[in-house]
């Protein structure tokens, strides 16, 4: 209720917006809130004496922090540093988004620029340079995706299903993380059978305690983790609990147990963990950037990540998480770009944000495309989600660009997740962990949330976990079990992965599998040169993508037509008289009927059937004492001229034109064609009144009165996109049937016993 | 793999399987399915190897990821390094768990004597050094 008179009312509309639930922060740099710059920000600047950095970026060496320290150390290439320095970070920006300038030159000079430079860089680009910029310097050449396997009971059968429905849309890598900590084994070993079904290749990460985290890894099941993450103040960084050197020798330890690893860093973190020192989200971002490079992790989870909501928050806070990804990518570190935490109720703010990276690609869109439902999400809900996943894949189909994901049909889905429920089950019952019923299994299969689920209690659950971690269960025991168990395509699936961190190509720079082939920066390097160059859409690549559920063709729309002729002909029956002359009966109103209307096509776009729609009109001409008579045209099928041919014919002056699809008009001799009297061009939301009413109008015209126009009430509905394809269609078959030069045909139609 | 690796030759498993061998002796095409199934290949045998990521640390130089190569280097040495002396040291690495210098030294000297892992005993000496200027020795609560 408007409780204020004195308000437009608009505002009370907007307030019920989603958007509204958003709350925006204002711009203020002393408490960190400034997206790009901040008087706090240092001016960029190095100082280099025998191959030491000796200043950086306005701090001398003694008055270093850890974070200064370990980028001067290991970051600064001091034989490129100067060169790269001494360029106006004007000229850098345009040679960012110079097509002609290679990727390779850029990342040769960032081994010598320092944060503050980066971030001064970047800012100089707008949205659209920086995405055009992104394209050009991302690692790979094919983009992927991740998505988050999670659900909110930690059930291990709603997770092998998930996990390999998410395998089954394409997904590169999946990660899964618990509501319970004591049920990381679980939902490790559940979500590495189920991403085992179907093909062989996607990477998986089980997000937990550091420290079980590697155990899992060792283990076998899992094959990557992103979980280390950096910050760009010293302080943030002892108050996680780490240092630079931690973080670093962690690095390597997951190097050294055959693991792909990248770290995690985004805008919003020194703010949420409050020790900002008043910096710019990004020149804090570009710091956390050139640390990983330095720490030799060959890829970054960057882009916000938890930070991106509140970073949302701030003016040009969206820009921002493009520019840091951008510097991620140009200290040639493998992106995982974000776009993971919902930064919005907003639908429209979240198309927007995802936009740049699924048309521009990256190594990984999201860092965490939510495959599984919001409220099992156990990350927090994703900016896509499982609700969502249809609108992502229109929006690869719309754009023509590679989103990393692959629509699959209907029954594809259900059979991947029927065989991950089997094969975990299987795999439960070989290794003594448990005995699902087929109604847990039955319940799962079909769920599309764990609402939907009859499945393990969350403590059965932790018993299973806790059993498979003491009684050291390894990939090698799942993978023996699945063989045993007849699932030895699963069996060998899981073995190929595992088989992976043996050579470790894949530790390489933003490696993943496609086609059971590893592909990484070294091999698919990213030779974007401007139009024709970088990555393309494949025409095979490009059937898949544009190959949606439910999609209409002219087969379509003549088969369903096909099954309302058999109807149409038990209630009315069309005969064709003579030619149709000019009458001067002053009581009779000519209804113009299309080419293909009762003979070819049957219903509106309504759905009402022809016969009911003339049935309506006669009735209600001849309900004022008038004459109807049908006449069809054959040398048009356009709704204006079909009426204004009709009034020619007509005694009266008055004719109705109607099309097959139901758009029809009330037309009156002598008038220009698109000055008639009445229009019904919403012939999806017209009803069987309008026509009546329509009827009536024609009528009452004919007796020169001046009825009330009938109005179709519209509710904003968006019409073209509901049904411009299919009436182009019906009308595509309505013009076919047109030929110039042809007589009108008087037709004396006879409504029949099957008419109710 | 004596000479040294470069682009060329990567994805190594796909390149030259035959010289990727683990750590039990077993290389890569005879790690199948049945050899697993047999008892013949162990979760010993899926563990990546120092050489392996010493081959991978070349890629890395080739391609001009200088940074990633001595992480391969570093990560080469911890290959053979027990899990619970790597989560100690990981510990230790953590603010305020070493109350000396001394502590990190010592660790350093462990991983260089013991593990032969020098590049990892230069870091943590390193982090040593950094830890003293940067007063991180101090008790936290």
């Amino acid at each position: 209720m408007n409780t204020t008179p004195n308000r437009w009312k608009r505002f009370s509309d907007w307030d019920e917006r989603p958007l509204r639930l958003d709350k925006f922060a204002a711009e203020d740099a002393a408490n960190g809130f400034a997206a790009f710059t901040s008087p706090a920000d240092p001016k960029p600047g190095i100082g280099i004496q025998a191959a030491r950095v000796i200043n950086l970026d306005g701090v001398l060496e003694h008055e270093f922090d850890m974070i200064d320290l370990f980028i001067a150390r290991h970051h600064i290439d001091p034989d490129v540093a100067p060169e790269a320095m001494a360029i106006p970070s004007s000229t850098l920006a345009r040679m960012l988004v110079d097509m002609h300038v290679p990727r390779e030159e850029l990342v040769r000079l960032a081994r010598g620029l320092t944060p503050a430079k980066l971030a001064e860089t970047v800012g100089q680009l707008n949205a659209l340079e920086i995405a055009f910029a992104y394209q050009k310097m991302r690692a790979r050449k094919i983009p992927g995706n991740q998505a988050h396997v999670t659900n909110a009971k930690d059930d291990p059968l709603q997770l092998a299903a998930d996990a390999a429905t998410a395998v089954g849309f394409g997904f590169d890598e999946i990660e899964t993380t618990m509501r319970v900590s004591r049920n990381a084994w679980s939902n490790a070993l559940a979500c590495a059978v189920g991403g085992a079904v179907g093909r062989w290749g996607t990477l998986f990460q089980c997000s937990s305690e550091e420290a079980e985290e590697l155990l899992i890894g060792m283990a076998g099941f899992s094959s990557y983790a992103e979980t280390v993450s950096v910050y760009g103040t010293e302080k943030t960084f002892i108050d996680g609990d780490d240092t630079p050197w931690s973080k670093g020798f962690l690095a390597a330890a997951y190097a050294s147990r055959g693991i792909k690893m990248r770290c995690t860093s985004g805008a919003g973190s020194e703010l949420l963990m409050g020790f900002h020192e008043s910096k710019s989200l990004l020149y804090l971002e570009a710091r956390c950037l050139c640390l990983q490079r330095a720490m030799g992790v060959q890829g970054t989870q960057n882009g916000g990540i938890d930070g991106a909501p509140v970073t949302s928050t701030v003016p040009g806070g969206v820009r921002e998480l493009m520019a840091e990804n951008l510097i991620a990518v140009w200290l040639d570190l493998e992106c995982a770009s974000g776009n993971d935490a919902r930064t919005t109720e907003s639908e429209i703010r979240l198309g927007a944000k995802i936009w740049p990276y699924l048309v521009g690609g990256s190594d990984l869109i999201c860092s965490g495309f939510g495959s599984i439902l919001k409220y099992d999400n156990s990350f927090n809900p994703s900016l896509f989600n499982g609700e969502e996943m249809e609108d992502y894949l229109v929006l690869q189909r719309d754009f023509e660009a590679d989103g990393g994901l692959t629509p699959i049909s209907e029954s594809k889905a259900l059979d991947l997740r029927a065989r991950a429920v089997d094969a975990l089950s299987a795999v439960l019952e070989e290794l003594g962990l448990a005995i699902p019923t087929s109604d847990m299994k039955q319940s799962v299969v079909v769920a599309s949330g764990s609402d939907d689920t009859r499945s393990f209690s969350p403590r059965e659950t932790s018993v299973m976990s806790e059993k498979i971690k003491a009684q050291g269960i390894t990939v090698v025991d799942v993978i023996k079990a699945l063989a045993k168990r007849g699932f030895a395509d699963e069996a060998e699936n899981l073995l190929s992965v595992v088989r992976l961190r043996l050579s470790g190509d894949y530790l390489q720079t933003a490696a993943l599998v496609r086609g059971g082939k590893v592909l990484s920066a070294i091999n698919n390097p990213n030779d974007y040169l401007g139009p024709g160059s970088g990555y393309r859409l494949s025409a095979e690549r490009r059937e898949e993508i544009v190959n949606i559920r439910d999609v209409l063709d002219q087969k379509e729309v003549l088969r369903s037509e096909a099954m309302h002729e058999k109807e149409e002909l038990k209630r009315i029956r069309y005969a064709s008289v003579k030619q149709a002359d000019v009458s001067h009966n002053t009581k009779d109103v000519v209804i113009g009927i299309s080419p293909g209307f009762g003979l070819k096509l049957f219903q509106t776009t309504a759905g009402h059937r022809l016969s009911d729609v003339l049935h309506e009109l006669v009735t209600a001409i001849s309900a004022r004492g008038l004459t109807p008579r049908i006449v069809r045209f054959k040398h048009t099928a356009d709704t204006s001229f079909l009426g204004l041919s009709a009034a020619g014919l007509s005694g009266s002056g008055v004719g109705i034109g109607i099309q097959a699809k139901g758009t029809a008009v009330i037309h009156q001799r002598g008038r220009l064609p698109h000055n008639n009297l009445e229009l019904f061009s919403n012939a999806p939301i017209t009803k069987l009144a309008h026509y009546r009413g329509l009827g009536a109008n024609a009528a009452a015209y004919a007796l020169c009165e001046m009825p009330d126009p009938v109005i179709v009430p519209q509710r904003g509905e968006a019409m073209g996109s509901r049904y411009h394809a299919r009436t182009a269609m019906i009308y595509a078959i309505e013009t076919a049937l047109t030929f110039e030069s042809a007589a009108p045909e008087e037709i004396a139609i006879e409504f029949l016993s099957g008419r109710t | 793999m004596i000479k040294k690796l470069g682009i060329a030759d990567y994805p190594i498993a796909e390149t030259q399987p035959e010289k990727v061998i683990g750590a039990r002796g077993i290389a890569l095409p005879d790690v199948t399915l049945d050899a697993l199934i047999k008892g013949d290949v162990t979760m010993e045998d899926l563990r990546i190897t120092p050489q392996a990521l010493r081959a991978q640390a070349d890629i890395a130089r080739a391609a001009n990821r200088d940074t990633l190569a001595q992480n391969f280097e570093r990560a080469g040495e911890l290959v053979n390094v027990p899990q619970d002396f790597i989560m100690a040291t990981y510990e230790l690495l953590r603010p305020g768990r070493a109350k000396s210098k001394n502590a990190l030294l010592n660790a350093a000297q462990i991983f260089r004597s013991t593990y032969n892992a020098p590049a990892m005993a230069i870091y943590i000496e390193e982090a040593a050094e950094v830890y003293e200027r940067r007063g991180l020795f101090t008790i936290r609560f």
